[in-house]
């Protein structure tokens, strides 16, 4: 709340659990000293998250128990509608999303409506294999042909969205598994939001341990393939009634 | 006659369950109406033991035992249909209560900061003027965080 007159961004930062990070993220994305405001949605967390995150500087939401990062962005997409925020931008709260990106981002949303810092666009050295990539390919070809935009991640959390965005996500943003990736995008698209692509560099992870189970990475192919076709048969929401009274 | 006695007994024990825990609102109507429709049936199949025989024939339904289990997965079906329904309905009102709970806590628990400051003034201002007796500021509020400890005015209490 510190620039009135230019336009008001909070970052959302979904946290499960990730007292040994949240800290260090969050004051790095304050010494970058643009005005953003930092949101912690504590997402149930049994470790000190909440006091680690204040401490830090951000605001934060405790949800009563664990939602899943879905449910945690309603929150903040909520938070950010009520308190009149202009644009919103997603960021782990692990580490993994460079907070030096973050303007990157958010340039996106000067020709779209919501803007994915990317991992495979030519920049860094982000890589995944075997069935976790097939899934990954597949999604980014049939969201691409949806939008008529080249997207070549769109599972990826580090994501900006401007007014209309968030009125879209608070009429559908579904909390399930892969809902709050695959499924509000593609409702997004069909509902009429621009989307568009920055490519960013992703950083290892500080906390935490990647998964490398092949069965684990099937049944993400599996479930994701489920939760874009549920998606595909989804009605539009209805957000041109909303923009004239916002 | 033995044989359809039991039964009949049975099934009008339990709409008589049903009934009695409406009666005592522990259980919702919409959720009594489907287990009053099972038990009516089982009372009029008890009730009538020809009943079911001949509707089977009619049905084309060689034993007339099958028409009934057939009946009975049916109906079991819609209750479990009915409950994942209602169930899906409450755990989505009890998310939106949380979302709507966290930001509510985290907008308290500002207004309740800024409050103590408020609160910190008026008081210190109030005691240079004239030192008022203890707890009778009328900024008071009540279980507050503890930020200014030493200057608050319910600690005498």
């Amino acid at each position: 709340m510190s620039c009135t007159n230019a336009r008001r961004v909070l970052v959302i930062m979904p946290a499960w659990n990730e007292g040994e990070t949240v800290g260090s993220t969050v004051t790095e994305v304050l010494d970058l000293d643009e005005g953003y405001d930092v949101l912690v949605v504590d997402d149930g967390s049994t470790d000190g998250t909440a006091s680690v995150a204040r401490a830090a500087g951000a605001t934060v939401l405790r949800l009563p128990f664990n939602m899943g990062v879905g449910g945690a962005m309603r929150t903040g997409f909520k938070f950010a509608d009520r308190y009149g925020y202009d644009a919103v931008i997603q960021v782990d709260a692990d580490g993994q999303h460079d907070p030096r990106e973050i303007s990157e981002v958010l340039k996106g949303l000067e020709t779209a409506d919501i803007s994915i810092g990317a991992r495979f666009a030519a920049k860094g050295d982000y890589r995944v294999s075997g069935p976790r990539r097939w899934a990954m390919v597949f999604l980014a070809a049939v969201i691409s042909g949806l939008s008529r935009t080249k997207l070549t991640d769109v599972t990826s959390g580090f994501r900006a969205g401007n007014r209309r965005a968030i009125a879209q996500y608070l009429d559908h943003y579904p909390a399930e598994y892969l809902g709050d990736t695959i499924d509000s995008l593609v409702v997004a698209i069909k509902s009429g939001c621009r989307v568009t692509q920055v490519p960013v560099a992703m950083r290892p992870r500080q906390g935490g341990t990647p998964s490398h189970n092949p069965v684990k990475s099937a049944i993400y192919l599996l479930r994701s393939v489920f939760a874009l076709l549920f998606a595909m048969t989804r009605s539009r929401s209805r957000i041109a009634a909303q923009e004239g009274t916002a | 006659m033995g044989n359809t006695f039991a039964p009949f007994i049975f099934a009008l024990v339990m709409v008589g369950i049903v009934l009695e825990l409406v009666r005592r609102k522990v259980f919702r109507e919409k959720y009594a109406a489907l287990w009053l429709i099972i038990g009516a049936s089982a009372l009029v199949l008890a009730g009538w033991p020809g009943l079911l025989p001949a509707v089977s024939k009619a049905l084309g339904v060689q034993v007339a035992s099958n028409l009934l289990f057939a009946l009975c997965i049916i109906l079991l079906l819609g209750v479990c249909l009915h409950l994942s329904w209602e169930l899906s309905v409450v755990e989505d009102e009890n998310r939106t209560l949380a979302e709507e709970l966290a930001i509510l806590r985290a907008a308290v628990e500002r207004i309740e900061v800024e409050l103590s400051g408020v609160e910190q003034k008026v008081t210190a201002a109030a005691k240079e003027r004239l030192p008022l007796p203890e707890g009778s500021s009328p900024f008071t509020v009540g279980n507050g965080p503890d930020i200014f400890p030493s200057n608050n005015p319910l600690e005498g209490k």
